[in-house]
């Protein structure tokens, strides 16, 4: 389990103080996938290069499995960093090393023998797909395939925790999805808790199961993903959820006429028209004002904002929709 | 004076001394710039790796004063003039060789002269390496010692070796230099034959062949630097 408390970071820079993190408390328990999203300048990087203290937190603790990281000498936090694993954007493969001899490198580090470290990494290659390319350079590679072997040298030592620090920013999006598909095995076959890092939406709701949502260095709102998406309460959150400005159509709202959200919570919405249907049933027909919908493994998450002529149509509405299982629905008053 | 230096009987003469005195003239040359990198490289990488872990942003920051301190020496000892610093240093060139003159005797001035400047090359050649990766190797745990030895370096090593080129072939020029103070080698051939007794021909033929050594040392270091360039490689 992976606790962070009251962690706070602040650079001091010759422009002045900088507040990189607020009070950030957080917990990941084991085997999760914990996703961590803001725009850029929220705090993410640092954040995440505090958790294995690649930056000191100015104030706080992170505690890994109850030992309080802070307090360990810099020999012992090596050692600790062999269960922390990370990977990162740019990959940051050796160059001048052949891919089998760059995950053989952590195990170098830790004196494990040529001939074991070899062993492990061609086991390691087969994990990720690229049992080929062992003697091949990092050059020779493309971006997917380099964030490959970068997965297999992060598992090289056997983590319990892999850091995902927009490890798909710099993929195209088919193969951030193979990459994100690569992740969510590793998780589930070998139990490794894995934090993701990103400013992509689509990243989280691919493969992670909760989320945090950082603002401006703190922690806007944390959840399951699905709730957190289905109904964003902070403004960071809803900045995230609608980037078009959800807000905006509900505007030219008619005289009379009464606005209802409806939110897709994992419904299997996708397969049936609802609002289409409610009409048939009903007699209601509702005009979808703005629609924010995406599906996510033959499940529909997001939200929609419909306008009905009266208040006789909106009990109706309501009551309709709320029937289906995982969805909500409620009245809009003001915008 | 220089229509004299073609005329047959130069030619005959110069082409003795070139049999009787280039062969051990090209050796000696070889001989003190070798010996001379080698010791410059011994100590330069090591202070190139300092001046770069030692750095306030560096893997192993070192107090400031003592950084300013190594700075400003290696600046001194890069600004003293060679021909001066050669005449300067007698005195600790006769403690360690015992004499102050001959080509033995000529490598401790060019150590010195050349150990600042290789610090330097090295020092940008380490610059290089991309702090990404180091910070991802500190991520795996690696010691400072296992970041110099098995990230900076190996990453840095065709551009380590293009720098040692650079300074192979400036050392090079350099020896030509000691000729003055007897320091052997085609320079003292060019030095005595061509400034001190007027024979042209002689000096342009050793200038030729100092040339073409600085030739060779560059064409093998550039091979070596592309070579040893994994990053090149793309099938």
């Amino acid at each position: 389990m992976i606790e962070l408390q009251n962690l706070t970071k602040t650079f001091h820079t010759a422009d002045g103080d900088v507040q990189a993190l607020r009070d950030v408390n957080l917990t990941v328990s084991d085997g999760d996938i914990f996703g961590i999203i803001g725009m850029s300048g929220a705090g993410k990087s640092t954040l995440v290069r505090c958790i294995n203290l690649l930056e000191r937190p100015t104030d706080g603790k992170v505690l890994i499995d109850g030992v309080d990281m802070g307090t360990l000498s810099n020999k012992e936090l090596r050692m600790k960093r062999r269960e922390i694993t990370m990977i990162f954007q740019s990959f940051n493969l050796l160059m001048q090393r052949s891919c089998l001899k760059n995950i053989c490198f952590p195990l170098e580090l830790s004196g494990v023998k040529r001939k074991d470290a070899e062993k492990r990494a061609m086991e390691l290659l087969e994990v990720v797909g690229l049992p080929d390319k062992a003697k091949s350079y990092p050059a020779q590679l493309s971006g997917g395939q380099q964030q490959r072997i970068a997965i297999a040298r992060a598992l090289a030592t056997e983590p319990k925790v892999l850091l995902c620090d927009e490890a798909t920013s710099a993929l195209d999006p088919k193969t951030t999805h193979s990459i994100l598909s690569l992740i969510k095995d590793i998780n589930e076959k070998m139990g490794i808790t894995v934090i993701v890092i990103t400013h992509q939406m689509s990243v989280v709701e691919d493969i992670c199961t909760n989320v945090a949502i950082l603002d401006n260095g703190a922690v806007a709102e944390v959840g399951r993903v699905t709730e957190v998406f289905a109904s964003p309460k902070s403004d960071a959150a809803k900045r995230l959820v609608f980037p078009e400005g959800f807000d905006v159509p509900a505007a030219d709202g008619l005289d009379g006429h009464k606005r209802l959200r409806v939110v897709f919570n994992g419904a299997d919405a996708a397969t049936t028209p609802l609002i289409a249907q409610m009409a048939l049933d009903t007699g209601v027909s509702a005009n979808i004002m703005s629609a924010s919908t995406k599906t996510i493994d033959g499940l529909a998450f997001g939200t929609m904002l419909l306008s009905v002529p009266g208040t006789e149509e909106l009990r109706t509405a309501l009551d309709y929709i709320s029937r289906e299982e995982n969805v909500l629905a409620e009245e809009v008053r003001d915008v | 004076m220089i229509e004299k230096a073609f005329t047959p009987e130069a030619w005959a003469q110069a082409i003795q001394i070139v049999k009787s005195e280039f062969l051990m003239g090209v050796w000696e040359t070889f001989y003190v710039t070798v010996v001379a990198t080698l010791i410059a490289m011994a100590i330069g990488l090591p202070l190139g790796v300092l001046l770069v872990t030692g750095d306030k942003d560096g893997i192993l920051p070192l107090p400031r004063v003592l950084m300013q301190i190594v700075n400003v020496v290696i600046n001194i000892l890069r600004s003293i003039p060679f021909l001066i610093l050669m005449i300067v240093v007698i005195p600790f060139t006769r403690l360690i060789v015992g004499t102050m003159v001959g080509t033995t005797a000529s490598i401790v001035p060019l150590t010195i002269a050349a150990f600042p400047f290789v610090a330097r090359l090295y020092e940008s050649s380490l610059r290089e390496v991309n702090p990404n990766i180091i910070e991802a190797a500190q991520s795996m745990g690696a010691s400072p010692l296992q970041i110099i030895c098995k990230v900076m370096i190996p990453e840095s090593f065709p551009s380590l070796i293009s720098n040692t080129t650079i300074a192979i072939t400036t050392i090079l020029g350099y020896s030509a230099m000691s000729g003055i103070i007897g320091g052997g080698g085609l320079g003292q051939i060019a030095i005595n034959y061509g400034y001190y007794r007027y024979k042209f021909l002689i000096m342009i033929l050793a200038v030729i062949l100092l040339v073409l050594m600085v030739q060779v040392f560059q064409s093998i270091g550039t091979a070596l630097a592309t070579k040893t360039d994994k990053r090149l490689k793309t099938k």
